[in-house]
Order: structure tokens, then C-alpha cells, then sequence
């Protein structure tokens, strides 16, 4: 079983007839997605890519039955589109915008805690169950079904970890970017807790980046799962083991300073758990690889060039 | 985005936030001039530049006659202020803030930030103020509160009481505590601020509450909701090429290694430094150029990469998702073309219509060295650099 989104997933999309919106939709549409219609206010009644447009996303999920949102509407408009696509009743929602001004994130995070809703994003890749539904802005070709989760907080970086596990013959059952922004949907460990009791997933695959606490949560999760005798392979990178300092490394959520732990102790905090880290970004395959054969007996991380 | 302490200061008063009286001014006879209007004997000369640490640098100076004013206006301006956040270079005082002196019996800090953890905003408070709160919170973090309120209940009287108790402070100057922060957390929503921090906030002699010193910093994305703000950018605090590169959308921060990167993704564009230090060489810069990077900024990051006259090699590492490989290629082309490209140039295309992408490279009789993969790339551009040096 994949989680959150396989191919039975209605989706609908909220800033459907702009450039984004169109643009991905078409590439949904091409994969496979069941894509069923999509919302644009004003433009309700109309037809676009040969699916009905709606004025509101309650009436986009009463007439469709649409259960998953993606938004590609701009970042001033992005909280209003998640709270509106969580008061019609979406289980979930993936917001891809980038730039949400941080006291609306603080604000719609607020909103959904103790709710049903579940929040991928925002300025993230979306979610992909590969050859059954993609939802959001990645490159569908370089999927392919298979044993791995993939969990990441970056966009291209996750492409790379796909791309890995993919020529490594090892497939995916679901893939998720979780965003780079501070203040978040579902983090790592609300995707762990999903990834863990998945019978399909049979490895983990966990890229971060320097910035916030998110990975030694992360490292506690496994821990915990590992101690308890619930054991599942997983593989780590860490990017941003050269960056400076204090120094702002595009996103918001890559950033070194007081609050957001360096890649060294993220690092640390992971193998101390019992995951296997690739010090290469090249070696994410490899070393997944590596951790599916050791099933958790002591290897010394073999493939990360040491 | 940051903006200089007299511009926190003025900003935050609007909302009720005490502070002393004071001007700006960008010369010493302007300084003089200031001192006589504020009257009084003692004023503060403080060097407005984007970095902390300045009293410790020598950049705030105790004046106590108009000639000191001078001596102190003329000794700062247009001289480095090296401070722990400016780097070795420092940075150059072209403004001064004038302000009356004040006498105090206790120094506290006070500050509203975005709590990752939390997800939400939390007051950070301390008595031991006027020191680096961070150096504070690893030596005694006892000594450090912190107060997460929730965005449901906003900011709430008990809030303001918590703090001001957990400061030791009491009667009148507890109340006013609690105001100053209910006022903090209201400007905070109102300006899309990132963090605003008072260190020190003092208490005076008479008994009530002054923020000497006031640090505001905006978030970025709520810019747009602010042009106001953006007025008060100062863009000689900031690094030249990195401005260039946030004009044209791109994110890049100067390094000091000598191979280039262009590189789409935040993570990607990390992860790309970090695989050419493990190949031997040092990255020059991080460079980000998006999701969607039209020819203008590639053009840009070319620029950007070759002014660094460290570089000796550059590394290109696209993986295409919504940017197509073939349009990528075509844009490289036509900017090393026009640039003249003197150093040697590597280029790792994958993704959507990769193999167009390579085609585009190996047909455009440029001498570029094709890369297959991530560490194919790095362990070429590093063997490259080798042989260029």
C-alpha cells in the first residue's frame, strides 16, 4: 500500500487556470493522476483542460468528490486557498507556492492542529505514489514503483534521491517533499509515522538540510521505533555540511543560526539512532542498498567513501 | 531584510515602544549640530551598520561634550566596524545615530521570534541583558525564558505577566513590562517582522522601561504587503553581487573557493558544495538559480560566477523538473558565448528533456565537459580546477 495517494485519489486544483496551475495539470493529467476538476474564483461554469472549473472548492468536492487539493495559487492568496480547500472538507492538501509570508503559515498551521487535514507544503515538490498519482511539480519520468519512502525537505535534491533509487533497481511507494519553509505542514515525523507501518515500504530514504530541529526529531522517531524492535531500514543526507555560518542559503529553512542545528549534529543525531548516512549526495542509492542488506546488523557505512 | 537600529527605533515608537531621543547623521558637523538640539550632557554616538556586536567593537562611544560628540562622529565614519557577525572585512559606517545619554539600574532583553519548534512566535527574555543572548543561552541557559504564545489566544495580559515575573520585576515596572510586550507582539503582526529585539531594554534610574537598543528584521515574503518598509532598505549594507542576484530572483552567497556553481534547488545547490569538497576542491559560491531560470538569469549567474576572479572552474548541475533541460542548455550557450568563458566548464544535465539538453552542449562546439552524473560532475570540475591552476 502507498500512503496518502494512490490511484483511486481525487484531486482537485486551486489556481487551476493560471500558468502553474495549467502547466502541472496538464503533466498530472499525462501521468495518470485522477485529476477531476480544479477552482478558480470567477471562473466557475467554465471548462479548462476538459475538466469543470468551480467558483469554490466546496462546490469543486461536493460535485466531484475530489478528496486531495493542490494549490498553485500566488504566495499572497496561499492561506486563504488552505483554509478554504480545509472548510470544504479536503483530507489533503499540498500547497506548492512558494514565499507564504510566515505569520499567515503560524497562523493556518494553528488552524489545522487537531483537525483532520492533512498539509504538505507550502514551497514543496507534493507527494507521488509513481504510476498512480503525482501531485505537484516533480518530474514524473524518473519514478518507478517500487520498496523506498522518500521524505525530503528540499525540491531537486529529492529528484536526485529518486533518481538514485531508481537506477539502483529499488523503486519508490511514495515520495513526499515536505518544504523548506519553517513553519509547516506535515514534517518528517508525521511522514515517518505513515512510512513505518507501510508493509510496501521496505526502506526509508530521509534528505534534510542544515536549519531547525526537524531532523533530530526525526532521529528520535527511529530511535524510539528501533528500541521498541520495530526495525526498517533507513538512509539519511544531510546537505549543507560546507555551508557557513550564520549565512542564509537560499529558502527560508536553510539557515544556520542560533535556533537551527548545523549538519554535523544532524548527522550525528541520525547515525546515533541507527541510520545509515551517505556523506555523498551521490551515494543515496548506494548506501540504501547497503542498509537493505545489513537489515540493521553493524556495518560500517561501506559505501560513503571513507 | 534589515534595517539600521534608528530605523527600528522610530518604526517601533510609532507602537508604543519607549526609546530615547535621538537623530541620524552622516557627518560629524551634523552630529554636533544634533548633540546641541538634544541639549543635555551626555549623548550616545552609535555606528549604524546591519551587524551586532558594535559596543564591543568600539562602535558605540559614551560622549560627554560636543567636542567628544565630534571626536567620536569623526573617528567612525567612513571607517570598517569589525564586529562577531561582520566578517574579517567589516562593515563601513556610513551613518550615525546621535542619542540622549541615559542612566540606568538594570539591563534586561527582550525578544519576539519565530519559534521552528514551536511553530509558532515566543518571547525570549533574560536578565543578564546587554550581552550576546546566544553566547547568554549556552553558558547559563537558566538564565534565558522562553514564552510560546499561541496564535489562537494571541497575545494575552497573563503573557506580559509571565515574562515580567520571570524577570524578578515587580509593581509598576512589571505592568509596564507586560504593556511592552503586548505592544511588541502587535507591531510584530502588523510590520511581517521576523524578529524584533530589544537588548538591552533598561530599566532607568526613574524607574521606567527604555529600549537602548532595537534590532527589527523583516520577513522577506511579507514584503509585498509593505512597500513602505522596503523604503528603508539600505542597500550599501549589502553585499553588491548578492543584491544583483536577488534582483534577478536568484539566491547567491559569495564563498571564497575556487569552483563556480549554478545550481537549480536550495538543497540541491548545498548538497552540489558539499560533493566538491569531498572531491578535493572548495566551492566559490552557493547559487540557486530556481525553478524556473530564463536565459536573463542564467546570464546573471554567469556574471555573478565570473567575477570571482578565485574561480578556476565551474560547475553547472541542473536537475530538470519544471525547467526543461533543452532550454537550460540553449541558455548556457548563448550566455558562455557571450561572455567569453576563460575557465574551464562543467555541466551535469538531468531530468526533463534530458537528452535534448545534451545534444543542444555536445553540437554547440563549446569546450564543455559533459557530466553523467552528480560525482562524475564533481570529481571532473575538480580535476579540471587542478589543471587550470
Amino acid at each position: 500500500m502507498p500512503i496518502l495517494v494512490d490511484r483511486n485519489t481525487k484531486v482537485i486544483c486551486q489556481g487551476f487556470t493560471g500558468k502553474h496551475g495549467t502547466f502541472h495539470s496538464e503533466q498530472a493529467l499525462a501521468y495518470g493522476t485522477k485529476l477531476v476538476g480544479g477552482v478558480t474564483p470567477g471562473k466557475g461554469g467554465t471548462e479548462h483542460l476538459g475538466l469543470p472549473v468551480f467558483d469554490t472548492v466546496g462546490q469543486a468536492a461536493k460535485k466531484t468528490g475530489a478528496t486531495a487539493s493542490v494549490i498553485y495559487v500566488p504566495a499572497g492568496y496561499a492561506a486563504d486557498a488552505i483554509f478554504e480547500a480545509a472548510d470544504a472538507g479536503i483530507d489533503l492538501i499540498v500547497c506548492i507556492t512558494e514565499g507564504i509570508p510566515i505569520l499567515d503559515m503560524i497562523r493556518v498551521k494553528r488552524a489545522l492542529q487537531g483537525t483532520k487535514v492533512r498539509l504538505i507544503g507550502p514551497n514543496c515538490p507534493g507527494i507521488i505514489t509513481p504510476d498512480q498519482c503525482k501531485i505537484g511539480i516533480m518530474p514524473g519520468s524518473i519514478h518507478k514503483p517500487g520498496k523506498i519512502g522518500v521524505i525530503s525537505r528540499s525540491g531537486t535534491l529529492t529528484y536526485e534521491a529518486v533518481a538514485q533509487t531508481t537506477a539502483a533497481g529499488l523503486g519508490q511507494t511514495t515520495c513526499i517533499g515536505i518544504g523548506g519553509d519553517p513553519i509547516k505542514g506535515m514534517n518528517f515525523v508525521d511522514v515517518l509515522d505513515l512510512l513505518w507501518v507501510d508493509d510496501e515500504t521496505q526502506g526509508i530514504l530521509l534528505i534534510g538540510e542544515i536549519g531547525g530541529q526537524d531532523e533530530q526529531e526525526a532521529a528520535d522517531y527511529i530511535d524510539h521505533q528501533y528500541k521498541k524492535g520495530r526495525y526498517k531500514p533507513a538512509v539519511s543526507f544531510i546537505a549543507g555540511m560546507t555551508a557557513p555560518t550564520g549565512r542564509r542559503m537560499g529558502h527560508a529553512g536553510a539557515i544556520i543560526a542560533g535556533a537551527g542545528a548545523s549538519a554535523i549534529e544532524k548527522v550525528e543525531a541520525l547515525r546515533k539512532a541507527g541510520v545509515l548516512i551517505a556523506t555523498s549526495p551521490a551515494e543515496l542509492g548506494s548506501t540504501m542498498i547497503a542498509a537493505l542488506r545489513s537489515q540493521g546488523k553493524a556495518v560500517s557505512a561501506g559505501t560513503s567513501g571513507e | 531584510m534589515n534595517i539600521h537600529e534608528y530605523q527600528a527605533k522610530s518604526i517601533l515608537a510609532n507602537y508604543g515602544v519607549p526609546i530615547l531621543r535621538g537623530k541620524v547623521a552622516y557627518t560629524a558637523d551634523e552630529a554636533i549640530k544634533v548633540a546641541s538640539e538634544l541639549g543635555g550632557a551626555l549623548w550616545v554616538v552609535k555606528a549604524q551598520i546591519h551587524a551586532g556586536g558594535r559596543g564591543k567593537a568600539g562602535g558605540v562611544v559614551l560622549c560627554r561634550s560636543s567636542e567628544e560628540v565630534h571626536q567620536a562622529a569623526k573617528k567612525l565614519l567612513g571607517n570598517h566596524l569589525v564586529t562577531h557577525q561582520t566578517g574579517p572585512k567589516g562593515q563601513e559606517v556610513r551613518r550615525l545615530y546621535i542619542e540622549e545619554g541615559c542612566d540606568f539600574t538594570q539591563e534586561l532583553y527582550l525578544s519576539l521570534v519565530v519559534d521552528r519548534t514551536q511553530q509558532c512566535l515566543s518571547f525570549v527574555a533574560s536578565d543578564a541583558g546587554g550581552m550576546d543572548i546566544e553566547e547568554v543561552s549556552q553558558k547559563t541557559p537558566t538564565k534565558i525564558l522562553t514564552l510560546p504564545i499561541d496564535p489562537a489566544s494571541g497575545f494575552q495580559p497573563y503573557h506580559g505577566r509571565k515574562l515580567a515575573y520571570g524577570l524578578g520585576l515587580k509593581g509598576e515596572e512589571a505592568k509596564a513590562l507586560g504593556q511592552l510586550a503586548q505592544n511588541l507582539y502587535q507591531s510584530f503582526h502588523a510590520l511581517d517582522a521576523n524578529l524584533i529585539e530589544l537588548n538591552p531594554l533598561v530599566i532607568t534610574k526613574t524607574g521606567s522601561l527604555v529600549a537602548l537598543d532595537a534590532k527589527v528584521t523583516f520577513d522577506d515574503n511579507g514584503l509585498f504587503r509593505h512597500p513602505e518598509i522596503e523604503q528603508l532598505r539600505d542597500e550599501a549594507e549589502e553585499d553588491a553581487s548578492e543584491l544583483e542576484a536577488t534582483r534577478q530572483g536568484l539566491s547567491y552567497v559569495k564563498l571564497g573557493g575556487n569552483i563556480g556553481c549554478m545550481v537549480n534547488g536550495a538543497g540541491l545547490a548545498m548538497a552540489t558544495m558539499d560533493i566538491i569538497k569531498l572531491h578535493g576542491a572548495e566551492p566559490a559560491n552557493f547559487l540557486d538559480v530556481g525553478g524556473g531560470a530564463s536565459r536573463d538569469k542564467v546570464a546573471t549567474a554567469f556574471k555573478l560566477i565570473l567575477a570571482d576572479s578565485n574561480v578556476e572552474a565551474i560547475l553547472i548541475n541542473i536537475f530538470g523538473g519544471i525547467m526543461r533541460c533543452d532550454i537550460i542548455a540553449e541558455g548556457i550557450i548563448s550566455v558562455a558565448k557571450e561572455v567569453r568563458l576563460t575557465v574551464p566548464m562543467v555541466v551535469r544535465l538531468q531530468g526533463t528533456n534530458e537528452k535534448e539538453g545534451k545534444k543542444i552542449l555536445a553540437e554547440s562546439q563549446l569546450a564543455i565537459i559533459p557530466a553523467n552524473d552528480l560525482s562524475d560532475a564533481a570529481a571532473k570540475v575538480a580535476e579540471a580546477a587542478r589543471e587550470a591552476a
